[in-house]
């Protein structure tokens, strides 16, 4: 095998499992430390770096990194990193004096942003500290996107979204609300900006064309309906509501039903537990609250006899399965189910009437504009796409990458550079080493298990739409989820020619994910691991070949959990745990390095 | 010395023994010997025996003396009997645990310094005694416990630290084993595990006394250049006539040898091992040239390592005493101490 390039700023960063996962790259590791520590000001500007929203992410992100956490594999539960984001967001200070400012005098250049959630906020916030002018266009009268009209007050309180939008606008964005735009013609011929974002979502529900859908109007399209909800037009709901569909709007249509009257809720799936698309918690969450989840049922038609609904006919199904693939289905037989509301929550889409086709902004055979998937332009110089508007529904912290992204294009544009030069990530690294066997971070491993959630009782939460469910961890309560999280950003490195092979690193290693062996094909290298490969997913570290015998160390990266002994062990420092930091470059990268070429030049 | 006990984490894949056990469930207490003391694989090496080997940890008694090595009895089987004895007196403690049960395993761990200085006279007799039990000494050259001191296996000009040379002819306790007609004599080196761990399932399955000189750096003390027992002098420095494959009881011989080249020495448990010849003049049954032959190699600045001599007809210590076969814990009180009376009778036998 040939030796690992560490060179590779990937290769360390991969080994940091949460971040390589996180699609802002948050370096959570660092901001855990950050709690551990009590600085909880600065593990909150450790997070808006990379995701700009840590108050709202901390309470409704996807979560990539938690599947992702090291912590599930050596034990089975992940380290609650996103509730620990949300205690860097509760506990924090006023960190207002700390956030970037515009410089006094701008650069010039003005850009507009269409639509005020999460993609062009981003964009808002990596701008105005470069001098950028930057007008965003709402059309409706709050900031927020679908993380104001689509997430119910109940998971994502309007305080902490005021907050959070408030630090970005704060920094001197133009937020113009009730502006919706309703001619990208006339914006791009009247508006003098250099260049367009938009992010205006993926806004429409998908419709279900069954035999008796427009007879009633108690058949409620779910994203427009939890609009309608968050600003209030909508207060109430039947007793017995059914939610057609298992994503996470599914989740919010059901747990907001309750809150407005309703009795008796059942989400109705068409495939087995296993195929939802709802994540794991949320449909705990669901479940928690007594939502009923009836699967393998297909929506038939719906029942509304004298222009009143009564209810909704489905196919029941059985499926055949080889494992979990589905392999076969067949109806069983119609049931009725009674009902006085249904709320579709089956999907969304993009939609765009108001961009003419004929700006130079190609679109696809979906009718979606076709975007690059690396500057997030579209096929008209200086008209960006980014958040759910650039590839369809996503997420939000999707949405905050795309944003960061654009907002280097945006720079490169606006300053008359190629936008596919992009700067490159980096890696930095710093030995912990303080006294003989000390080292700057908790090395000792905690075998605690996850903290759960405290939760608003359900005799309580209710009563009102906007009281918040979960209620956060304490410090006390985070002081101990902290300990769990392995520190993969201290890394652990290894210089071959300080090896004298004394075994020291190897019989030590808890997790045996250490073997000195002669080198040779992959297959034979990891047939004499020292603990059977489990996931091949994770690299092996291969070293330089061994000062003495030519061997070479071989590190499985799957379990290790970052205690440092190796290095503990090791008489010649031939092991070193460092922290490492990976450079994700931002706009304000970009053009730091713009300036250094141009004195360079100069 | 580390910050830390090695955490109880260990990977979900580590294979289990017979008894349901891994190899974590062999380990003892953490080291606290120097960061990378060849005396710690060693360790390493006698928790994968044990656990290869499915020894009942409580059927285990670790037996030791005093030094860096001592301690090491320690470090392994946390659920085994233990007794570190005064200095070099440990074959003593060993013969009389044998001698009261001899149905448990004896594992003594000691030095240089314990048994070819102030134990030599132990060691001497326990040899000749044929005790049965595996007698691992882990030899580094140095008094390391006491600063770096050269000891009675250092080898003459090898320098210490400071560069000074020694003078004093060495004891090598191969040779010392041989001479005294030791039944199981074998060398080994803490870095080769793969060598190391069947040399101690075979001594643990020898019934007799089987003594395993292990080369095993003092990475703080001798470790340097102009040292004969650092880790680059003995990789550079060392060669196996025969290598040993421990084949546990019941166990299919997987490996096809060639014919010819292999001794097949069947233990007394059921067990064999099988001796792969790399040098075809070697007999390690042939206890003159086997003596002769780490002789000359030693004069060329070799290391002759692996399973240098085997007598498997020779008498263990409970044969030639004819010991309690049960244990003496089992054996009714009355029996065990039949009275003043009895013992006045076999006293007056005696007048």
């Amino acid at each position: 095998m040939q030796p690992t390039d560490t060179a590779d700023p990937d290769y360390f960063h991969k080994v940091v499992d949460c971040q390589w996962a996180c699609p802002a790259h948050t370096d959570v590791p660092e901001y855990i430390r950050l709690i551990a520590q009590g600085r909880y000001s600065d593990a909150y500007l450790v997070n808006r770096e990379s995701n700009v929203f840590p108050g709202i992410l901390g309470r409704v992100c996807d979560r990539p990194c938690e599947p992702a956490c090291r912590r599930g594999r050596v034990e089975e539960k992940p380290v609650a990193i996103c509730r620990l984001k949300r205690v860097a967001a509760d506990l924090r200070e006023d960190i207002t004096p700390r956030l970037p400012k515009p410089p006094a005098r701008g650069n010039g250049k003005r850009v507009a942003c269409i639509g005020a959630g999460p993609a062009s906020l981003t964009v808002a916030n990596d701008l105005l500290p470069l001098g950028y002018q930057v007008v965003i266009l709402e059309q409706f009268a709050t900031a927020g996107g679908l993380m104001r009209t689509n997430i119910p007050s109940f998971r994502l309180p309007a305080q902490v979204l005021d907050e959070e939008i408030g630090y970005v606008v704060g920094m001197g964005a133009d937020l113009r609300l009730g502006t919706p735009v309703a001619s990208l013609r006339d914006l791009l011929a009247g508006g003098g900006f250099d260049a367009v974002f938009v992010g205006t979502g993926a806004p429409r529900g998908k419709e279900l064309s069954l035999p008796g859908r427009k007879d009633s109007e108690r058949v409620h399209i779910g994203i427009t309906w939890l609009e309608s909800v968050a600003f209030g037009h909508v207060g109430s709901v039947g007793a017995r509501v059914l939610i057609i569909g298992v994503g996470n709007t599914a989740m919010d249509c059901c747990r907001t039903s309750l809150r407005l009257g309703a009795k008796n809720v059942k989400v109705m799936a068409r495939k087995p537990r296993g195929f939802f698309k709802a994540s794991e918690w949320e449909l705990e969450d669901a479940e928690e609250e007594n939502v009923e989840i009836v699967v393998n049922h297909a929506p038939k038609a719906f029942v509304v006899e004298g222009g009143k609904l009564k209810g909704m006919t489905f196919e029941r199904l059985e499926y055949d399965m080889a494992g979990l693939e589905i392999t076969g289905q067949r109806t069983v037989e119609e049931v009725f189910i009674p009902c006085d509301d249904v709320i579709l929550a089956i999907g969304q889409e993009n939609a765009f009437p108001w961009i003419e086709r004929d700006l130079g902004i190609e679109f696809d055979r979906w009718d979606v504009p076709k975007v690059d998937a690396v500057t997030f332009e579209s096929t008209r110089p200086g008209v960006f796409f980014g958040g759910d508007a650039a590839f369809g529904p996503k997420n939000i912290i999707w949405a905050v990458e795309h944003g960061h992204q654009a907002a280097i294009s945006i720079h490169k544009r606006c300053m008359g550079e190629p936008l596919a030069e992009r700067p490159p990530r980096g890696v930095r690294l710093q030995s912990r080493k303080v006294g003989m066997q000390e080292w700057a971070y908790k090395n000792d491993y905690d075998g605690k298990e996850r903290r759960l959630m405290p939760h608003v009782s359900l005799k309580e939460r209710f009563k009102r739409l906007d009281i918040e469910v979960e209620l956060g961890f304490d410090a006390a309560k985070a002081a101990e989820e902290v300990a769990r999280c392995l520190n993969c950003d201290i890394q652990t490195v290894f210089h071959a020619g300080l090896c004298i092979e004394c075994d020291a690193c190897i019989d030590i290693c808890p997790t045996d994910c250490l073997t000195i062996t002669p080198n040779g094909a992959e297959a034979e290298v990891t047939a004499r691991l020292k603990a059977p490969r489990r996931n091949p997913a994770q690299p092996l570290f291969v070293s330089e070949p061994l000062r003495q015998t030519a061997r070479i160390m071989v590190k499985d990266e799957d379990l290790c959990v970052h205690c440092g002994l190796c290095a503990e062990r090791c008489p010649t420092d031939a092991w070193d745990m460092q922290k490492s930091w990976i450079e994700i470059p931002h706009a304000e990268d970009e053009a730091r390095c713009q300036s250094a070429q141009a004195l360079r030049r100069a | 010395m580390s910050s830390m006990n090695k955490p109880k984490v260990a990977n979900p894949g580590l294979p289990r023994n017979e008894l349901g056990l891994n190899r974590r469930d062999y380990e003892g207490s953490m080291s606290t010997l120097c960061a990378g003391c060849g005396h710690d694989s060693v360790t390493a090496a006698i928790v994968q025996a044990c656990f290869e080997l499915a020894m009942p940890p409580q059927s285990v008694v670790k037996l030791s003396g005093i030094g860096c090595s001592s301690k090491t009895t320690a470090y392994f089987v946390s659920g085994a009997h233990g007794f570190n004895a005064v200095h070099g007196r440990m074959p003593s403690i060993a013969t009389g645990a044998s001698a009261a049960n001899r149905h448990l395993r004896y594992i003594g761990v000691s030095g240089d310094g314990d048994s070819l200085s102030i134990g030599v006279g132990q060691l001497a007799h326990a040899i000749r005694r044929n005790l049965d039990m595996v007698y691992i000494l882990e030899n580094n050259g140095v008094y390391g416990l006491t600063k770096g001191q050269f000891s009675a296996s250092a080898d003459v000009g090898s320098k210490s630290r400071k560069g000074e040379a020694n003078e004093q002819q060495p004891i090598d306790p191969v040779l010392f084993a041989l001479t005294l007609g030791a039944s199981f004599v074998a060398r080994s080196f803490s870095g080769d595990k793969e060598q190391l761990v069947p040399l101690i399932q075979a001594g643990l399955a020898h019934k007799g006394f089987a003594i395993i000189d292990v080369l095993s750096p003092c990475v703080t003390f001798n470790d340097h250049e102009g040292s004969t027992k650092s880790y680059e002098y003995v990789r550079g420095h060392s060669e196996a006539p025969v290598a040993a494959d421990y084949i546990a009881p019941k166990q299919e011989i997987r490996v096809q040898y060639a014919p010819g080249e292999t001794v097949s020495v069947a233990m007394h448990d059921g067990s064999s091992v099988v001796l792969r010849k790399l040098d075809p003049a070697y007999d390690p049954s042939d206890r003159t040239r086997a003596a002769a032959y780490v002789q000359e190699r030693a004069l060329r600045n070799e290391y002759v390592t692996g399973l240098i001599h085997v007598d498997t007809r020779r008498r263990d210590f409970h044969e030639q005493h004819g010991t309690s076969e049960s244990a003496l814990n089992a054996v009714p009180f009355d029996r065990l101490c039949p009275g003043a009376a009895k013992l006045h009778g076999i006293l007056s036998a005696f007048r």
